[in-house]
């Protein structure tokens, strides 16, 4: 125990990093799709990652297999993953919603072992994955591949134009934010609309800019993320629409009592299936834009792993809120960069050794990993407990459970 | 108590004094007909039913033992279940084979026995669900919002109309999961009624519900009769039968073994034996 001097600017680069980075983006993604079922239609899917193969494949195969120009993988992804809907609804959509919960997980996994099996080689190149079919992605870029992008206003490396575009998009959700922020104010406690929406925009900006000299990417990444974030926010758009129509009512109602909505006039099982295929073809997305960004389709970036994280991250933001599916994935990578970038900070500044109370917890760098494994889970843990509606959710209906 | 019977009542009363009160008795205008319906679970024969037939216009009682097959029969009549053998119709329309969402929107509607409300939905949310032929149901049209407003806005118009009949008018914003039972019960039976059927069918409206309320949900199925529906309901309370019904059907084992009016029924033997044991009034030491 020596030198005290952590290097918080590293820890707070990379943990903002991680919050706007690319994990957090395609997890995004795929959290909306996972919402539609899960938190609108109460469909347990646990098949999410099938879904985001069938995008990663799609675009794979356009180069491996079919010979056509990438950007046909967008339809052919939404068609697999039409096709996969179509598959696991079918059997399973008139049982009990465990049974979904089966299905879906096995149909996952013989999607990955299928796009990862020999004997299909030529389909999609077996374990190897398939690369080098993103090069006309990449080559559609006003970014330099090999230099280094902050997405701050005040950065060297942003154009005029880019520079007005950041305050563009950091006024307007400053702007958004500072507007929920002082409805929620003006019901609670009937503050005034319009000074409290200023103040807190104002305050909200103020972050936004704060955080924003904090981000920094590799040109490649960088694109990845303003692409993907750009999805996000439109397929976060579509889904909150939708489930302020009468067909997210319905979905909502089936979530409560399936036989009850049966009983009013609604198809349920069109309905599931309708809702369990938009959530697939949303997923979709996220497999395009996870291998658009590493160039690669790897097999084992499908397990259920991803599945089961993409289900934490939302259930973390809150599920049935669109802002929960998308603020849950940012928060989960957030925190795990986070930890492991101050683990390793500590462990460097407190002379290769973190001890407390003479307890020795991490004596090599190889047991950081674990450690911050476990600190995640412990949070997790201690969310639950206190805050068992995630983030956005609503704690009035977590009560009216069990009824 | 005659006095206060409203011209439709009375006209329904007066359609059914000319039947004779025998199980399975053809009514004047029948809304539903139902023949040879036989729903076996294993070796136990729950519904047994040869001939069934519902007067339109009235409110008729489906009364029975715990176990009859009352509400098995309900469910075998609304699609919810298949029955073996059995045909029946529906205002003249072939029914056997219709899934349960298509007789909703052919105006036979339904309640359950356990209430069920969408608790995680507000009261008013619950009365939107179930209009029927919502444009804005559909998934496409759901994006375009002004694609339907204008209906929704109609929609709201009734449900808020029903809530204020139905004195939940209070309570419309707040989840339904905050209601008390009795209110759940008034709830899924004006939600029901948002399908403007044309049959009403509820099953235990009265279970769980406190006395004064009672009275005015009596109040309400007479309502219901006089708009023109036709009412079909499965009940314990033989006070509430004796009071609104025009019609008693009673159930036993499956089988439907005695018809007729309230006074008809409350002298029947079969019915006494149905539901006290064929020995009633005998001393238990003669079987002995």
């Amino acid at each position: 125990m020596i030198a005290y001097s952590l290097d918080w600017n590293n820890v707070a680069v990379a943990s903002l990093s991680a919050f706007f980075g690319v994990n957090a983006m395609y997890y995004a993604i795929a959290a909306i799709g996972l919402n539609v079922q899960f938190g609108y239609a109460g469909l347990l899917n646990f098949g999410q990652a099938g879904f985001m193969a069938c995008g990663a494949y799609a675009l794979g195969m356009t180069s491996h297999y079919f010979g056509i120009s990438l950007w046909w993988g967008i339809l052919l992804g939404v068609v697999y993953a039409v096709g996969l809907g179509l598959i696991m609804g079918i059997p399973t959509l008139r049982l009990r919603a465990d049974y979904l919960a089966i299905v879906t997980i096995a149909l996952a996994e013989v999607v990955r072992l299928t796009v990862r099996s020999v004997s299909f080689k030529t389909y999609y190149n077996g374990s190897d994955g398939i690369n080098g079919f993103a090069e006309e992605f990449r080559q559609v870029t006003p970014f330099n591949q090999s230099g280094r992008y902050e997405l701050s206003p005040f950065a060297d490396s942003v154009s005029t134009g880019g520079a007005i575009a950041l305050w563009v998009a950091f006024v307007l959700t400053a702007l958004l934010f500072g507007m929920m922020t002082a409805q929620k104010l003006k019901s609670r406690k009937s503050w005034p609309l319009v000074p409290v929406w200023l103040a807190s925009a104002a305050a909200y900006l103020g972050l936004l800019l704060a955080i924003s000299t904090k981000l920094i990417y590799p040109g490649l990444q960088f694109k990845s993320i303003t692409v993907g974030w750009v999805i996000v926010a439109i397929l976060g758009w579509l889904v909150w629409l939708l489930m302020r129509s009468p067909w997210g009512r319905v979905l909502k109602g089936i979530r409560e009592d399936e036989e009850a909505v049966r009983s009013l006039g609604k198809s349920v099982y069109s309905y599931k299936m309708q809702a369990l295929i938009l959530g697939g073809v949303i997923a979709t997305f996220a497999g395009m834009m996870l291998s658009l960004d590493r160039g690669s389709v790897q097999p084992d970036n499908y397990s259920r792993d991803v599945t089961f994280f993409v289900l934490t991250a939302l259930v973390l933001g809150g599920a049935a809120k669109v802002s929960g599916s998308i603020v849950g994935p940012m928060l989960f990578w957030g925190v795990l960069a986070f930890t492991d970038v101050f683990l390793n900070e500590l462990y460097k500044a407190w002379g290769n050794n973190i001890s407390i109370f003479g307890i020795e917890l991490i004596a090599s760098p190889s047991q950081i990993g674990q450690f911050q494994q476990m600190l995640v889970g412990a949070m997790l843990i201690l969310l639950m407990v206190f805050r068992p509606q995630g983030l956005f959710g609503n704690r009035k209906e977590m009560a009216l459970d069990g009824r | 108590m005659d006095v206060e019977l409203s011209e439709v009542a009375q006209q329904a009363k007066a359609a059914l004094a000319g039947v004779e009160p025998a199980p399975g008795a053809a009514k004047p205008d029948p809304i539903l007909v139902a023949d040879g319906v036989r729903r076996t679970f294993g070796g136990i024969v729950a519904v047994d039913v040869d001939h069934f037939e519902v007067q339109r216009g009235s409110i008729t009682a489906l009364i029975g033992p715990n176990g009859a097959g009352k509400t098995t029969f309900f469910n075998l009549l609304t699609g919810f279940d298949k029955p073996n053998t059995g045909t029946w119709q529906f205002g003249g329309r072939r029914m056997e084979g219709v899934a349960a969402h298509k007789t909703a929107a052919l105006g036979m509607v339904r309640t359950f026995q356990l209430t069920k409300s969408l608790t995680k939905m507000s009261v008013i949310e619950n009365m939107k669900l179930g209009a029927t032929q919502q444009r804005g149901e559909k998934l496409w049209n759901g994006l375009f919002p002004f694609l339907w407003k204008h209906q929704e806005s109609e929609i709201e118009a009734r449900a808020d109309e029903l809530l204020s009949r139905f004195k939940l008018d209070h309570m419309r914003n707040e989840y339904a999961g905050t209601l008390s039972g009795g209110q759940r019960k008034l709830l899924e039976m004006s939600r029901a009624l948002m399908t403007r059927p044309k049959l009403v069918m509820l099953d235990e409206p009265m279970a769980g519900v406190n006395p004064a309320l009672k009275q005015s949900l009596n109040a309400h199925i007479k309502g219901l009769r006089d708009d023109g529906m036709t009412v079909l309901f499965v009940e314990h309370d033989m006070d509430m039968v004796n009071d609104i019904s025009d019609w008693v059907i009673v159930m036993a084992e499956g089988r439907l073994i005695a018809e007729g009016t309230p006074d008809d029924i409350s002298s029947n033997p079969a019915v006494i034996d149905a539901y006290l044991g064929a020995h009633q009034g005998k001393s238990l030491m003669e079987d002995a």
